[in-house]
């Protein structure tokens, strides 16, 4: 395991179990179309991951899809994911490893402000993005589990969220 | 809102000249219509060859009629004699 350097973030507001995630219209991609879709009526059809990652083509975004494809959530729960990338930096990404979800366009960042979960990037002045985070939501965009990075670089807790899973 | 019921759905590519006049007409007869943006490279267009056994955009799906339909002149004509004031006389 590779040694990093991290950098403290502190502590996040963001929404916590029990509490009701933000609801958000962005254009959801998938491998052959992109649309407005809001979060809302991903949560009417059943449990949902929303999985916020740094921009496509940064490592840990790499890392984290193909975690969650070889763990194959998506058989048990609707995954979503979401970063700052364009539409068609998404569709790239998609097609590139091989994954069968979902992902929502933010390159305002406007999602990441309404969930607490804001990160500067250092050296890319302008640029902002949703810092790694998790939220399990259930019906009506309850929390059922949430985790939110603290430290940069961070990667999501998978075995904890898969025991989430199990217990909807 | 709830975008999956709106009665039109639009394939469309970021700034053609033909998409955009198919969403001229559709404004311009307040029709609700949900966007799908697809890629420019004709090879990734399965979903609009699926829908319309083309690859060509604009394309557009009318859940109210059943009509699916390609190329902005056609789109623009069907628009017109189903939704325009001739096409209301026409029912009437």
């Amino acid at each position: 395991m590779v040694e990093f350097d991290v950098v403290e973030l502190g502590p996040a507001d963001h929404p916590i179990a029990g509490e009701t995630a933000p609801d958000f219209t962005r254009p959801l991609v998938n491998r052959e179309f992109w649309e407005d879709v809001s979060l809302s009526e991903l949560t009417d059809e059943g449990a949902l991951l929303l999985v916020f990652t740094p921009m496509d083509g940064a490592f840990p975004a790499t890392y984290v899809w193909n975690e969650i494809r070889d763990r194959s959530w998506g058989e048990s729960v609707t995954v979503v994911g979401l970063s700052i990338s364009t539409p068609y930096e998404h569709m790239d990404l998609l097609e590139e490893r091989e994954i069968d979800h979902a992902l929502f366009s933010d390159p305002g960042n406007g999602v990441a402000r309404e969930y607490g979960i804001e990160h500067e990037l250092d050296g890319m002045t302008g640029i902002s993005e949703p810092r790694p985070a998790v939220f399990l939501l259930g019906e009506n965009r309850i929390v059922e589990y949430a985790w939110v990075a603290d430290e940069w670089p961070d990667f999501p807790p998978y075995d904890e969220i898969e025991d989430a899973i199990e217990s909807l | 809102m709830r975008m999956s019921d709106s009665q039109i759905t639009f394939y469309r590519l970021q700034a053609c000249p033909y998409c955009e006049r198919v969403t001229r007409k559709l404004e311009e007869y307040g029709l609700e219509y949900r966007s799908r943006f697809i890629e420019p490279l004709h090879s990734k267009r399965n979903v609009v060859k699926r829908i319309s056994g083309k690859r060509t955009v604009p394309a557009i799906v009318d859940h109210e009629t059943g009509v699916t339909m390609s190329e902005s002149a056609n789109i623009v004509e069907y628009l017109e004699s189903t939704y325009g004031d001739d096409g209301r006389e026409e029912a009437a």
